[in-house]
């Protein structure tokens, strides 16, 4: 069994589905941080069978989250200070993303104006259909 | 300042005020003439569309304005590389209103978001065209008196049809709506309107055969089936003519049903149907440079 060490100031990712804590790190841009990361993949879960974890040692102000939602909703997110869990964050949709996927229509203006960011609406939550704002093809469709 | 990107950007409301003011133009065009004195309208066409270019450009002159622009985007600069947020915001320094028709979904869009003028959305590829949505919505309304009561027969090409959805998402704001949807199965209008009907609780039938539904329909919206639509000749010929309106076909029709097309017709309206007073496509092209009117009025803020 792998020991990593407990964090003092940060957030711990926890039930990420097995394989994906790579995308989530650099979703979060963690590489363009100064700070501690432990990526543990494949951990042992009751609940899951096998995910991963992130272990992320910054000020906890530092991290953009909305889009850990838009990734994976069930990803519990712990908030750690002086070692301790203070605070357990429920992830909710993001109603906007902006350059966290592309449009893939060749035919929407994103494919050809330079500089233009890649924004997605939340267009139906129940079914969490996210919709290119220039073009409306939809982006994620579970 | 607004702008005219969606055809559901206006509510029901604004859109009766809409056509209201159309139709207060249809009456009496001289009040109008001098209404856009010292304006110009930019029609920024990065492809070519005839027709929609020149009922666009036709609404500013009625109005008294002048109009300038490009029809296609080899003569613009955007044959050099220029971006869209670029082109209108140099554009916004020329002129009072754009007209923006691009091959790329959303780049009208793009403009607006940059734009120091109204922008119409004249057509983004496979997406939108609203002023199509509005001429047919006043088409509708102008010959039959209202929006609500309906029961409209949507023929042809209902799978890649834009100007088909785009009327059916207009219409589901109205009381009382029926929709008959003729089309062959390769063309069947998409999945995700029939969802949205059946959510919705709006009735809709779909059928292959004109014949069997002509006597209920109070309007008839035809498009074109193209033959690059089938995967083989063979359905393509033994499917052709079941789309083509003929005397015969409209012999099954009620006295007041309207025949509706946006334009241009290639075969699938014959020619012995033009002076059938049902007929009105040709009408509604006149319509569609009312609406242009009253909307560029109503995006210059010149409505009264």
């Amino acid at each position: 069994m792998l020991n990593i060490g407990k964090i003092e100031e940060g957030f711990v990712l926890d039930h990420i589905k097995a394989g994906k804590s790579m995308d989530i790190y650099e979703h979060l841009q963690l590489d363009k941080l100064d700070c501690t990361v432990a990526i543990i993949k494949n951990a042992k879960s009751n609940k899951m069978g096998k995910k991963d974890i992130l272990k992320v040692e910054c000020d906890i102000n530092q991290l953009d989250l909305d889009v850990l939602a838009f990734i994976d909703h069930n990803i519990t997110v712990n908030i750690i200070k002086d070692g301790e869990i203070v605070d357990k964050k429920d992830l909710v949709l993001p109603k906007m993303i902006k350059n966290v996927i592309r449009c893939k229509n060749p035919r929407c203006i994103t494919s050809i104006e330079q500089e233009l960011p890649h924004i997605f609406f939340l267009a139906d939550e129940e079914k969490e259909v996210y919709r290119c704002k220039y073009c409306e093809e939809k982006g994620r469709d579970h | 300042m607004r702008h005219l990107m969606s055809p559901l950007d206006f509510s029901v409301d604004e859109l009766n005020k809409l056509f209201d003011l159309a139709n207060d133009i249809e009456r009496n065009p001289a009040k109008y003439a001098h209404a856009c004195d010292g304006k110009i309208l930019a029609t920024c066409f990065y492809e070519p569309s005839t027709r929609t270019r020149l009922s666009f450009e036709s609404a500013m002159l009625r109005l008294g304005g002048k109009v300038l622009g490009f029809s296609d985007a080899a003569s613009s600069s955007a044959s050099k590389g220029e971006s869209v947020s670029d082109t209108i915001r140099v554009i916004s320094g020329y002129s009072d209103i754009c007209a923006m028709r691009h091959p790329k979904e959303g780049a009208p869009m793009v403009a607006a978001e940059k734009s120091f003028i109204p922008v119409i959305n004249a057509g983004d590829g496979g997406h939108h065209h609203p002023t199509q949505t509005l001429t047919d919505l006043l088409t509708i309304r102008s010959l039959k008196g209202s929006l609500d009561n309906i029961t409209i027969g949507l023929c042809g090409d209902l799978k890649f049809g834009r100007t088909v959805h785009s009327l059916i998402h207009a219409l589901v704001r109205y009381q009382n709506i029926k929709f008959v949807f003729i089309s062959p199965v390769e063309l069947k209008v998409p999945d995700y309107i029939t969802e949205m009907l059946r959510t919705k609780n709006i009735p809709f039938e779909e059928v292959i055969r004109l014949e069997d539904v002509m006597p209920n329909l109070d309007m008839l919206y035809m498009t074109r089936v193209q033959k690059e639509r089938f995967f083989n000749e063979e359905d393509y010929i033994r499917l052709k003519d079941f789309y083509i309106l003929d005397k015969a076909k409209m012999d099954l029709a009620k006295e007041d049903m309207l025949v509706l097309h946006p334009l241009p017709r290639v075969n699938e309206i014959s020619v012995e149907l033009d002076d059938d007073p049902r007929a009105v496509y040709f009408k509604q092209a006149r319509y569609g440079v009312y609406v242009r009117m009253a909307l560029i009025l109503t995006l210059l803020e010149l409505a009264q």
